[in-house]
């Protein structure tokens, strides 16, 4: 009966934006429910949500989505400047310009697969970095980061008649300030959508003509599909994604500088999204719960804070454990991100998803039939497998 | 009837390696033709040649008229010509009835379609389609296991109908029931001459004699990169030409 129930989207959906809108409530016992958490729980979900499209279906593994990131928020936060400090056409811009941009870069990369794939992103998305700091300053603003001056024309708001104010104005969804709460609920929304998107794509037939390219391609080509305009428009589809992620960041903080678009935000994407279960629906939502929530956890902790947790044990043994432990909190937190990555990687090669499948078999109870049907809406059948 | 294809002049050659010479070849319509020889004839880099895996060095390959050589694999799919790969090529990750539902889909879908709305479930006729296809080469019990763990000879049995779904006007087979049990090889062969029956054209590679003498209506053989002789099964049965290059080819083995 469950697993009926998990074959109709609309159940799939009701229960997602369920779970979704009351995260402030279930968060709140592990101390996860404040906004600026819990924003970039949904910002990062539909990152990631738009990068399995690309990694979990097609099996292409991109290195350089956080240029789509980055430019996103920087043509929102230049609408906010240009145009209206309303969220609205800052997103829609924001969507535009990164496909616009992942239509360039992925026309060219998708010319190679495999590994020089991957190193063409990589290279696509760090010379988009240095440009950043470099030739495009004037539309970057370089290190410093770009932001809202007081001197920002904001050609919409002056000709609706919104009052110019001394301090620098907020941004606002006609009016709702997106700051708190209400920011989260915004993101939220778009997270329910990027996820409905994402449901819809992994049971067309598209859907599965990009799970049979990441098969076999050459199949594919000889089976009468041409596999380039697959490939571009998934890889667009994940651009548009980054770019409204993006735009969300700029959203609940209007403020793009170039660090969003390095390599290694590139490669958090990539974690998360193994982390959680490559090709899996919600896989890389729970990837990114986990390292956004640990992160949290672990980079706000310092020496003073072990000190505390370890002092029920004897002085010296704690000095040791303290010592031991200190490298990998507070700046040292992506050692321990690298470290269960390894471990995850080593045991789990699905990922976390695949760890409740495997679960769900040895308890070969119905109700978990319908966790299993979701894990395995993709084959649960990773690259690592093979 | 006409001729479906007319290989003429085609050589390739592998750097010093001549593995076609000047092969000129005509394929009938309507009937199973089939290319016998020993290994390494280049039999298989033949059909590479056909279905735009290769582009050969010279010479030219009419299918129903037009030009195959340096067309897209995927357009030639779509011209009608589909190929049986030696090595299973199959979609190890999905489902045998997935792996049938794909080919379905090309055949109705075109080489591009952006559908990501629709509904895979929704698509009753296309499924259906993809089970009955998967009964007639008696994998439908499997329809819901993965690809990548069938036997060698199911793969066959599944690439065959990945072919056969897509009703093309040539199907080329390389070594259909090579791995599988006489049983299954001789399903295959009743599926085949059942399919005949369709007007299909088949172009088959085999080693396995029993296949080819209860198949196929005229037969070519090709040693060393050239065609040495073309003729009905009888004509061919009976060639001191072909019988020369099977026994030379055993006298090296021995060797
Ligand atoms: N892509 C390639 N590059 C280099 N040499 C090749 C290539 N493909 C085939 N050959 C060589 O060409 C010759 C013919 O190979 P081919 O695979 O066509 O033989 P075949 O008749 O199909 O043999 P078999 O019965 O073993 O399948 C062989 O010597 C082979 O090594
Ligand atoms: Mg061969």
């Amino acid at each position: 009966m469950m697993k009926g129930l998990f074959k109709s989207n609309m159940a799939i959906m009701i229960v997602f934006t369920a779970v979704v809108l009351t995260a402030p409530i279930w968060l709140a016992p592990i101390g996860a429910s404040y906004p600026d958490l819990l924003q970039k729980f949904a910002i990062f979900g539909v990152f990631a949500i738009g990068f399995n499209i690309l990694f979990g279906l097609t099996g292409y593994l991109s290195f350089g989505h956080a240029a789509f990131l980055g430019i996103g928020s920087y043509t929102a936060v230049w609408s906010f400047k240009l145009l209206s400090m309303n969220v609205l056409p800052a997103i829609i811009f924001a969507v535009i310009v990164a496909g616009v941009f992942s239509l360039i870069i992925g026309f060219i990369s998708l010319r190679r697969s495999g590994i020089y794939f991957s190193i063409l992103t990589l290279a696509f998305a760090q010379m988009s970095y240095s440009l950043a700091y470099s030739v495009l300053t004037p539309i970057t603003n370089g290190e410093t980061g770009l932001q809202l001056t007081l001197k920002d024309p904001r050609v919409i708001d002056g000709m609706v008649g919104i009052p110019v104010t001394d301090s620098l104005p907020s941004t606002n969804f006609f009016g709702i300030a997106m700051s708190g709460y209400e920011g989260f609920y915004f993101c939220a929304v778009f997270l329910i959508i990027a996820f409905y998107v994402s449901l819809k794509i992994f049971r067309s037939p598209y859907g599965m003509k990009l799970r049979a390219i990441k098969s076999n391609q050459t199949r594919m080509k000889y089976t009468g599909f041409n596999t380039r305009p697959y490939l571009l428009s998934a890889f667009v589809i994940s651009g548009m994604f980054a770019g409204l992620a993006g735009s969300l960041m700029a959203v609940t903080d209007p403020l793009a500088g170039a660090e969003r678009m390095q390599w290694t935000a590139s490669g958090e994407v990539v974690l998360m999204t193994i982390l959680g279960g490559m090709g899996t629906l919600i896989g890389p939502l729970l990837g990114v719960g986990i390292i956004k929530y640990f992160e949290n956890i672990f980079s706000a902790l310092n020496d003073a804070a072990l000190h505390e947790i370890y002092n029920f044990l004897p002085l010296g043994l704690e000095n040791v454990m303290v010592a031991v432990s200190s490298p990998f909190v507070g700046d040292g937190w992506h050692l321990t991100l690298g470290a269960l990555f390894m471990i995850v990687v080593i045991f789990l090669p699905g990922g976390i998803m695949e760890g409740f499948s495997k679960l769900s078999r040895v308890f070969g109870k119905s109700g978990h039939e319908a966790t299993e049907d979701v894990v395995s809406e993709s084959s649960s059948k990773t690259e690592g497998e093979k | 009837m006409g001729n479906i294809l007319e290989i003429s002049n085609v050589n390739q050659t592998f750097g010093g390696l001549h593995a076609l010479s000047d092969i000129n070849l005509q394929i009938e319509e309507g009937i199973i033709h089939a290319i016998i020889g020993p290994n390494g004839a280049g039999k298989s880099t033949l059909l590479n040649c056909c279905i735009g895996r290769l582009k050969p060095d010279t010479g030219s390959v009419m299918f129903n008229g037009h030009d195959m050589i340096g067309m897209q694999p995927h357009d030639i799919n779509h011209a009608g010509m589909v190929r049986v790969f030696q090595t299973p090529e199959i979609f190890p990750e999905l489902s045998l009835l997935e792996n049938t539902i794909i080919p379905a889909l090309a055949k109705r879908d075109g080489t591009f379609k952006f559908n990501p709305f629709a509904t895979l479930s929704k698509e009753k006729d296309i499924s259906d389609q993809a089970m009955s296809a998967l009964a007639d080469v008696g994998l439908d019990r499997f329809a819901d296991q993965h690809a990548g763990s069938i036997s060698r000879g199911d793969k066959r049995r599944l690439e065959l109908a990945m072919g056969l779904i897509q009703e093309p006007a040539l199907l080329l087979l390389d070594e259909p029931t090579a791995g599988m049990a006489r049983h299954d090889t001789n399903r295959t062969i009743d599926l085949l001459k059942k399919i005949k029956e369709r007007g299909m054209t088949k172009i088959i590679i085999e080693h396995d004699m029993h296949v080819v003498f209860s198949l196929a209506d005229r037969i070519s053989v090709l040693a060393q990169g050239r065609i040495i002789a073309t003729g009905t099964p009888d004509e061919i049965k009976n060639n001191p030409k072909v019988k020369e290059a099977y026994l030379g080819e055993e006298a090296e083995d021995e060797s």
